[in-house]
């Protein structure tokens, strides 16, 4: 990857003074990932460009010893090639006095606005535009970026991922090199590091003086820590008490559609425990469970003796163990609330015996084809009392602001409403389970709520409370 | 004396202190099957002449006899066992594991014992203890068969025991020796006519001018009957005549049945109630004379319950028999293998209630069987019930085993009402492809034909687990998994990580004089199971679905996204083989194929355009931009050491890794851009092809590829003798001008398919990929002289430990499939390969 940074003021090679870096020399560093390179491709006294390039071997990446730079698994990586937080390190390391603004020999140059113009050839930036302009404008740099289009995948040219990037501006050199130090791992949206505490002082560091007060502060925290939730709330609280003018922090989530999605889980799971308040059951089980959020609520519920969450993710298993803290549960509250690495399409005895069963939209993820096995798991061998489920009304996809055919990338299939019934009856028939089917969500008059719940009993079984 | 003890019995030795027990036992059993009450008493409490743990010693002593009998193991119990109350434990402890009890009794004179125990300082005991055990022992001796004892031997003097033989004997129902084939034969009720046009079916010659009848088996195969001879039907004498002919010929085992048995008791004198069709037997025997009346009653006398054949294999048995009855003796075995499991109730039509023990069996072996008659006979968790209900006007069936293909003839009329409705067929009995979790979580030893055991950790299990469960296939389809392939040593040539030097080199150094070199397609692996017709698919893999059958990844994944797109291909592959004959060629309705799926954008196109192409433009334009920047430095004279040449070398690495990829990508727009390569036939119905040459392979499916214009394109390949250097060279040639002009490279196998090399598995073949190729495994610059003296430093141990091992579970699958073993056993090699496969994860919370 490589970084110019060049200038027209008068007596340009003295560039050179500012960076600490002779523009007749062609110099070598070597840094944790790989080797940097400085050479000056022009150097007269009207103008003069700085050259850094910087190699990131790409062997030690995949096979580098994990803790200290993120390995990856895939030998074929764009790492090497793009502006990303392996540059950041890379100016702190080999411009790192002037980075600090400080030049013993022209302390005037480095305290003084000057022409400086900026080449990134390769930027990654998503596959909007305007985040960049959003990143360096305010900041008062005219930005000029290219789409860079995709190497050859078909027939037909495709845009990438990528942007060639020139930003110039009348700006001391340390505070471009600031700039750009945060903000291109907050274009890239990575880190090859470790993102700890010691990042959100990092931040306010370099943030110092004009993060408190750019426009996309909030994007820029939240990207720079990784979206780690703690990290960002504790920096944003203290960017806002630095900020004399006064702007109020928001919660930092986007608010967008997963806004949406996350109320209506709400309203889901009260939807669901409700149902399950109403019976007499005494433990129950959470199929499905994911990070936990189901369990929390049945644990407050002094009604449930047993409570056992089954997910078929260990990944997301361990999320939820954290979350519900077990590590330092006692054993009568271990006992109390169990979880289950295990699978919805494979008979499993470890299941019987509870009085409920949740399954919270956990069928959409199954593919059509293995549901029979799903329900004879659950309806034919495990066979609770009660089991309450619930699965997304497809009709409803209609009113998102974008509308889309499934609503998440796992779903394998949405119900209509009459599918989800059809199938409710169909398994209830062959079970010898009642059922009812409810609404779940505020209910459109065409398109009906957003999702829906079927609660069936074991005929013959009392279950009220 | 003789003394016969049976496989797996339960010896108790009986007899007073000093009577010379364990000297006995110590010069005939070895020191495991000798459980010793003294040795427990110690073992408990550090004294083997404490007798105030008596109580404990025995608890311990009957523990380890119990887990030994389960086990089948000989148990031998060396304590004085004197009293009728200490043995009676003892015989309950065999009746429970089904084993024979056998009795030694030392009736040796009590002086001799005395003196005996006065030459031993621990035994201090007085001559009244002896005596007193003596005088208890002889109390109830001449009881013992009483007791529940199947085989007693006394030993009169200190002379019988020294001279004692004892010969271990196996079980009548044992004849694991005899690996068939086998013709098994359902019950007959009397249908003789239909008996022998079933016979001559299966290929038996009859001959009936002779004075007595005889059957000669087509060669080398035996009859097995199943039992229920008689009753109900026109012919009985006429039935037990041919099959005493053909017991005594040595042509045929036979089994008793219900029916034989109660006919047994009748022709003995007992009292038995005449129904169930026996009035019909009775007076056709009439017919007969006595002296036959005679032989038939000793012929079932003689029958044994059930047999246990072919290495343990196969079991047959009227009313067939759980797992944990087979190979056992006891009065409970032998009457579920004539009536079956049980409840004790009576159903709605007056007959015993049964216990379907088929839903839940999980033996090992295969189990044959009839007594309730069934539509039609259907494999269920390896057990076959092939009573077709010819009596009642239903057919006559046999299975071929090991073939396990189905032979029938049509009953002739009705000859007797069947009590009540025969068991619907197929669809009430057919098992839900619904598996049980415990089978595959956890540490698993499975094993294999060609490897023995393969063991798959808990945490890879865990691994698999995840995928099975959200992206797996129905496991009723999911029949295989390739295994993984691992590269050759690294190549010492220079710049050049893969050669074909070494895999040759690899081969000729195990002995493997021929290879297969293959043409490597780069496309998507797949897996195609093919039936000859939807109906023909979905009968063999017992599933619901509309079409011909399913083509799935090496991960056990759906391949197509979309229905339509599956169900044209399949359609169109399943009208090839029926025009090319395969169907009839292969006496199968069905194929499984292993094959490459291309363009490899079909099924990557997504993870080319994010990974591979993003990185082909970011690396062009950040190299052409850093070749300006440093050329411009070198024009005005700096020394930029290699700095250009390396970064123009990196510039053409990401050209050629750029033509790399885009070789294996075009547009799909309907099934004509779509190629598939087979390059191994799986597997069809009754068998496997791992042991057929690769060269077969080549030539089977290049008559459906025929000129590859349609869906099917054929694999390029040469067969090399490896002795010979010229071919050699010639085919490392063939390697270079393929990846010069864009391939991936070959793939090389012994061309006997599965080869060993002093008892050791040989790689089923290993891939030797071109060098442009590489640089989308290993990066666009990974030929650098820096990159690759690094790369050269990798292991292929591991990957080829894996790759046999996934190797033999793969071929253990189909072979298990092809046998109709439970789907559970199938599910667990597919399962095994996957967890292999998968990056272990801890799922202990």
């Amino acid at each position: 990857m490589l970084l110019t940074i060049s200038t027209t003021m008068p007596s340009a090679r003295d560039l050179g003074f500012l960076l600490h870096k002779h523009p007749d020399r062609y110099q070598r560093f070597s840094l944790a990932f790989g080797e940097g390179h400085v050479f000056y491709p022009e150097a007269s006294d009207d103008r003069c460009s700085a050259a850094l390039l910087v190699d990131v071997d790409p062997i030690r990446l995949t096979r580098g010893r994990r803790g200290t730079v993120y390995t990856q698994q895939h030998y074929v990586s764009d790492r090497p090639y793009v502006a990303s937080s392996f540059l950041s390190v890379a100016i702190a390391q080999i411009y790192g006095t002037a980075l600090g603004g400080r030049c013993d020999s022209h302390p005037e140059l480095a305290a003084q606005r000057l022409p400086l113009e900026v080449q990134l050839p390769v930027v990654p930036c998503g596959t909007e535009d305007e985040i960049i302009g959003d990143l360096f404008e305010p900041l008062g740099y005219d930005v000029e970026l290219k789409r860079l289009e995709l190497a050859s995948a078909g027939a037909t040219p495709e845009a990438s991922r990528y942007c060639s990037l020139a930003l110039t501006a009348e700006v001391r050199l340390a505070d471009l090199l600031t700039h750009l130090y945060v903000l291109l791992p907050v274009l890239d949206d990575d880190k090859h590091y470790w993102v700890g505490a010691d990042e959100v002082d990092k931040l306010l560091r370099r943030g110092a003086g004009w993060l408190e007060t750019h426009p996309a502060r909030d994007a820029i925290t939240r990207r720079y820590l990784r979206r780690r939730r703690p990290l960002v709330l504790d920096a944003l609280a203290k960017l806002a008490e630095a900020d004399e003018s006064g702007t109020t922090v928001d919660e930092p989530v986007e608010r967008n559609q997963d806004e949406r999605y996350r109320s209506l889980h709400q309203q889901r799971l009260g939807a669901v425990l409700a149902a399950l308040r109403g019976t007499a059951a005494r433990s129950v089980l959470d199929l499905g469970c994911g990070e936990g959020r189901l369990l929390e609520l049945l644990r407050a519920e002094p009604q449930f003796e047993r409570i056992t969450g089954v997910d078929a993710s260990s990944r997301v298993l361990s999320r939820a163990a954290r979350r519900l803290r077990l590590d330092t549960a006692t054993t009568v509250e271990r006992e109390r609330l169990q979880l289950l690495h295990g699978a919805l399409t494979y008979r499993d005895d470890r299941l019987s015996g509870h009085d409920a069963a949740a399954v919270v939209e956990v069928v959409e993820h199954l593919d059509q084809e293995r549901l029979s096995a799903f329900s004879e798991v659950i309806f034919g061998h495990t066979r609770p009392t009660t089991i309450v489920l619930t699965t997304p009304n497809r009709e409803y996809n209609a009113l998102f602001d974008e509308p889309r055919e499934l609503r998440h990338r796992d779903h394998r299939f949405e119900w209509t409403r009459t599918e989800f019934r059809g199938w409710v009856e169909t398994i209830s028939a062959r079970y010898g389970y009642s059922a009812t089917v409810l609404p779940v969500g505020p209910e459109h008059p065409e398109h009906g709520p957003p999702s829906q719940m079927a609660v069936f009993n074991l005929a013959g079984k009392e279950t009220a409370a | 004396m003789k003394i016969e003890i049976p496989h797996g019995a339960l010896v108790v030795l009986i007899g007073p202190s000093g009577a010379g027990k364990s000297s006995f036992a110590a010069r005939h059993f070895l020191p495991t099957e000798i459980v010793s009450s003294d040795t427990c008493r110690g073992l408990v409490s550090d004294d083997e002449n404490n007798q105030s743990v008596s109580r404990e010693a025995f608890e311990l002593a009957r523990s380890i006899a119990e887990k030994r009998l389960a086990l089948h193991r000989l148990t031998v119990i060396d304590a004085t066992s004197v009293r009728r109350e200490d043995r009676h434990p003892l015989v309950q402890l065999a009746r429970d594991a089904h084993v024979l009890p056998v009795a030694i009794v030392f009736d040796i004179a009590e002086k001799i014992c005395h003196e005996r125990n006065a030459l031993r300082p621990d035994r201090d005991f007085g001559p009244h203890v002896v005596r007193r055990q003596r005088r208890e022992m002889l109390r109830h001796i001449r009881n013992l068969r009483r007791e529940g004892f199947r085989y007693v031997y006394t030993f009169s003097s200190p002379e019988d025991v020294d001279n004692a033989v004892v010969e271990r004997t196996p079980l009548w129902t044992d004849k694991t020796e005899l690996t068939g084939p086998f013709d098994i034969i359902g019950d007959i009720h009397g249908c003789y006519d239909e008996l022998l046009e079933l016979l001559e079916r299966l290929g038996y010659e009859i001959d009936t001018t002779a004075e007595s009848i005889c059957v000669t088996p087509p060669e080398g195969r035996t009859a097995v009957f199943l039992g229920d001879y008689g009753d109900r039907g026109p012919k009985t004498p006429e039935v037990y005549r041919l099959v005493m002919s053909m017991v005594a010929d040595g042509t045929a085992l036979a089994l008793p049945g219900n029916h034989d048995v109660k006919l047994g008791r009748y022709l003995h004198g007992r009292n038995v109630r005449v129904n169930h069709g026996l009035a019909e037997t009775l007076e056709q025997l009439e017919r007969v004379s006595d002296g036959e009346r005679e032989t038939i009653k000793d012929f079932i006398d003689g029958l044994v319950s059930h047999y246990v054949l072919d290495g343990g294999r196969l079991v047959v048995a009227h009313a067939g028999l759980p797992a944990e009855y087979q190979g056992r003796s006891s009065r409970t075995v032998r009457d579920i293998a004539l009536y079956g499991v049980t409840t004790g109730r009576t159903d709605d039509y007056g007959l015993p209630e049964r216990i379907d023990w088929a839903a839940d069996y999980r033996g090992d072996a295969s189990v044959v069987y009839g007594h309730t008659p069934v539509a039609e006979p259907v494999w269920r968790n390896g057990t076959l019930n092939v009573d077709t209900g010819c009596v009642f006007g239903g057919s006559l069936t046999a299975v071929r085993y090991p073939e396990r293909s189905l032979v029938s003839v049509p009953a002739h009329r009705t000859y007797y009402d069947s009590p009540r409705p025969i068991s619907p067929a197929v669809a009430e009995t057919r098992d839900e492809g619904v598996l049980d979790i415990s089978d595959y979580l956890g540490r698993k030893v499975i094993q294999t034909r060609l490897l023995g055991n393969v063991s798959v950790n808990e945490l890879n299990a865990a691994a698999a687990l995840e995928t099975m469960a959200r992206f797996a296939i129905d496991p009723r389809l999911l029949i295989y998994l390739p295994p993984t392939m691992s590269p050759p040593e690294t190549s010492r040539l220079d710049g050049i990580l893969e050669h074909p030097a070494e895999a040759f080199a690899y081969y000729r150094e195990r002995g493997v004089g021929q290879v297969i070199c293959q043409t490597k397609h780069m496309g998507s692996r797949a897996i195609v199971l093919l039936g000859m017709d939807t109906e023909a698919f979905t009968n063999r893999f017992q599933v619901d679905v509309d079409r011909p059958g399913i083509v799935y990844t090496r991960t056990g994944r759906r391949f197509f996204n979309d229905d339509e797109t599956e169900r044209a291909v399949l359609e169109q592959l399943a009208a090839t083989l029926t025009s090319q004959e395969f169907w009839s060629q292969h006496e199968t309705e069905w194929v499984a194929l292993d094959c490459e799926i291309m363009p490899w954008s079909l099924k990557a196109g997504e993870l080319i355009r994010r990974q591979y192409a993003a990185v082909g433009t970011a690396a062009t334009s950040a190299l052409e931009a850093s070749i300006k920047a440093v050329q411009a430095a070198a024009e005005r004279g700096i020394d930029v050491g290699e700095l250009l040449d390396r970064e123009t070398g990196r510039l053409e690495s990401t050209r050629r890794y750029i033509r790399a990829y885009e070789h294996y990508v075009w547009p799909v727009d309907d099934l004509s851009d779509i190629r598939i390569s087979p390059f191994h036939v799986l597997a069809t119905e009754g068998r496997t092809y791992f042991e057929k040459p690769h060269s077969w392979h080549m030539d089977v499916l290049a008559r459906l590829c025929g000129d590859g214009n349609g869906l099917l394109f054929p694999t390029g390949y040469r067969v090399v003798d490896l002795l010979d250097e010229q071919a050699v060279d010639d085919t490392i040639t063939w390697w270079s001008e393929m990846c010069a002009s864009g391939g991936e490279g070959m793939v090389i196998k012994p061309l006997a398919g599965v080869a060993r090399a002093e008892g050791r598995l040989v790689q089923p073949a290993m891939k030797v990929r071109g060098s442009d190729y590489l640089r989308i495994i290993y990066g666009p610059d990974y030929d650098r002289p820096e990159n690759l003296a690094r790369l050269r430093r990798r292991s292929t141990g591991r990957k080829r430990g894996l790759a046999v091992r996934e190797f033999a579970l793969g071929v253990e699958a189909l072979e298990r499939f092809v046998r109709h073993e439970p789907l559970r056993r199938t599910h667990e090699c597919v399962f095994g390969v996957l967890a292999l496969e998968s990056e272990p994860i801890d799922p202990r919370l």
